[in-house]
């Protein structure tokens, strides 16, 4: 067997180790965040209950418990679909998220007691989420296009192999200048994220744990726990009740489907 | 009407399985106060009210098919009218790939804009629970939505009206002369029982959600006529008015677009049937500033512009020559508002707005604030008055009726 000279070169390329590569941080910090991307992707769809405790500085806890619906497009951001259950003054309330690699995001509001429809503008993504410490932008679809990306550093976390690299949002109506990510190599999730505001202070740390494994492939943490460093307050996001198999389509996520909540 | 809903909702009630279904609600007490002495002496500086709402649902078919079973009771202490009892919904909604069709009492709501619900017709209002009209009778109903690409198709069979609920003379703020609701007139020899019909397309491109809407019917918002026994031969006064249904025809469209931190909004309508056919419309814009003062808050600035040509001065003339009148209360006026969105746990909300009528007629206030405390409870609080109404104004009869409304709900 011969190989022609002309494409040995480029085998050999081929076989080099991706980090002898001559690669900028930028690079390297996409090509991180693309292959958690593309690990993640190709879930069609899944259900899963959310419960978040919420602590003001003295301890004092208040609950909300909602359920989420989330759809995959492909080549665009996911269609979701939140239904909040407590506070029970807000029961029956949902929020229809059409989430978009570029541009503003489309949204609408369910109010039960006026069975009212409401388009509502996007752009108060860094507001807060039902009063919480995690924003709008938080728990929406991260997309990969969302940022740009620089890589810091190999090192370890509670024993983990991670990366640790920053992302910039791209969308000027950010609450944040930058994101620090430790992303374990392995399973190439999100473990720890440090939130920098617009005076690039740093606002909020995020520790992702717990995490379960579906479909033998999708990764998701059951628990988050969001500290606030400038107010003292926190948020525990409890996630459960992940269920992949349940049958979603676009009907799923439409304008009637929100009037059909309970 | 509503004796017949409550005995099919009793019949209805007793047949729900047993298991699978989820009861909750609210509870409220409410508080209302005058800053001044009433206009009438048959009115109180004070009422008192409680109010309940529980929800019964179930669903089947994963979700496909839901009934909802919704009562509503009000008791006050002074307005024998608004202790009432209705079925806002007893329903069946059943959805398929590409139609939804819901069967039985429901409510639909319809349009965009904050001041004035001009399109919003399905339902009655029920004003005596508060005069803001967002609260409404449910209206039996079979409604089949088809869902295409190109928007969806609502079309709605309504069997049976309801009338629209008025304070009592005790009742306060009121019109100047007692409603009298145990005599209803109606154009249609029918009466409540004519059906009416509705339907409407609506959609979404891109940023703008647009409904464009036609309905037939029994009108939601009646005229009044004076029987000449009401009239005191001696001294030209009036002692009572009696609603008058007509049938209309309405044609409606209602359009919102976002740009960014701006929506922009339009209602507008045009009606015949009650007279000559008339046209009203609103429309303006909110433009929001989120996260404002570097805090967590935003606010919202409010401006609509509200127009109606039926004018809103008080139609003596015809009103003792016999004819029907209508009591519109909008015919050029400006509002400007103020919503706080504090995004606290709490979820504290303000909206403050101002109706300035840009003819003389005065201006309106209104601030409304709620805050919830604890898991379960909600605090809401409501601040309304006039100022400078002229007395031919329709609004005249509520100018010493400035009012402070509280209202502690617990929901479970």
């Amino acid at each position: 067997m011969t190989i022609p000279d002309r494409i040995l070169p480029a085998l050999l390329l081929c076989l080099l180790p991706i980090s002898l590569l001559a690669e900028t941080p930028e690079e390297k910090g996409l090509a991180i965040a693309q292959e958690a991307d593309r690990r993640d992707s190709g879930y069609d769809h899944y259900t899963n209950d959310v419960k978040m405790i919420l602590k003001n500085k003295h301890g004092k806890e208040s609950i909300r418990e909602i359920r989420s619906k989330t759809l995959e497009v492909e080549n665009d951001g996911d269609k979701s679909l939140t239904i909040f259950d407590r506070p029970r003054d807000v029961k029956g309330t949902a929020l229809l998220s059409f989430t978009h690699k570029e541009g503003p995001d489309d949204q609408w509001l369910y109010l039960p007691a006026l069975k009212r429809v409401k388009r509502i503008a996007s752009d108060n993504k860094s507001g807060p989420f039902m009063g919480s410490e995690f924003a709008y932008e938080d728990i929406s679809s991260q997309e990969v296009e969302k940022y740009t990306y620089a890589f810091i550093k190999d090192d370890t976390l509670d024993g983990m192999d991670v990366f640790v690299f920053e992302r910039y949002p791209v969308d000027k109506k950010s609450g944040y200048t930058r994101q620090i990510i430790w992303m374990d190599k392995e399973q190439y999730k999100e473990r720890k994220i440090e939130f920098y505001d617009r005076k690039n202070a740093l606002l909020k740390t995020l520790i992702l744990t717990d995490y379960n494994l579906y479909l033998d492939r999708y990764y998701r943490a059951h628990n988050m726990h969001m500290e606030n460093h400038l107010t003292g307050k926190s948020t525990l996001l409890l996630q459960s009740n992940y269920n992949f198999d349940v049958e979603l389509t676009d009907r799923d996520f439409d304008k009637n489907s929100l009037k059909r909540v309970r | 009407m509503k004796r017949l809903l409550l005995v099919a909702a009793i019949f209805l009630a007793s047949a729900i399985p047993a298991h699978a279904g989820e009861w909750s609600g609210y509870v409220a007490g409410e508080f209302l106060g005058f800053t001044e002495n009433p206009q009438f002496s048959s009115q109180y500086n004070t009422y008192l009210s409680v109010a309940a709402e529980p929800e019964y649902i179930h669903e089947w078919n994963e979700g496909d098919d839901i009934f909802t079973f919704t009562p509503y009771a009000m008791g006050d202490n002074h307005d024998y009218r608004r202790t009432h009892v209705d079925i806002r919904e007893f329903s069946w909604n059943h959805a398929a790939d590409n139609w939804e069709l819901a069967t039985g009492v429901s409510k639909v709501f319809w349009g965009v804009t904050e001041s004035v619900h001009l399109v919003d017709i399905i339902n009655q209002t029920d004003l005596v629970v508060n005069e803001d009209g967002e609260d409404k009778l449910g209206q039996p109903m079979v409604n089949l939505s088809l869902i295409r690409d190109w928007g969806v198709v609502d079309m709605f069979v309504l069997p049976g009206f309801r009338e629209r609920t008025f304070p009592s003379k005790n009742g306060r703020p009121r019109f100047g002369v007692d409603i009298d609701t145990d005599r209803v007139f109606y154009e249609s020899g029918a009466e409540e029982w004519h059906t009416d019909f509705a339907v409407r397309w609506s959609h979404y491109i891109g940023a703008v959600d647009i409904g464009i809407a036609h309905f037939h019917g029994t009108t939601r918002q009646p005229r009044f006529i004076v029987r000449p026994a009401a009239i005191n031969p001696a001294t030209g006064t009036i002692s009572e008015i009696n609603p008058l249904y007509e049938i209309i025809d309405q044609t409606s469209i209602d359009l919102q677009a976002i740009y960014g931190s701006w929506l922009w909004k339009l209602e507008a309508i045009t009606r015949s049937g009650q007279g000559d056919r008339f046209y009203s419309y609103a429309g303006g814009y909110e433009y929001t500033f989120v996260g404002v003062f570097e805090s967590q808050m935003d606010i919202g600035v409010i401006t609509e512009y509200l127009y109606d040509s039926r004018g809103d001065e008080i139609k003596q003339n015809k009103a003792v020559q016999g004819k029907p009148f209508d009591l519109s209360t909008f015919q050029r006026d400006l509002v400007l508002g103020a919503r706080l969105t504090f995004n606290d746990a709490q979820s504290t909300e303000v909206l403050a707005s101002v109706i300035v009528d840009l003819e003389g007629g005065g201006q309106s206030y209104n601030i409304e604030a709620s805050r919830r405390f604890g898991n379960n409870w909600k605090l809401s609080l409501e601040a309304r008055g006039l100022t400078n109404t002229p007395n031919d104004n329709v609004m005249a009869s509520l100018k010493d009726d400035n009012r402070l409304r509280l209202e502690l709900a617990r929901y479970f």
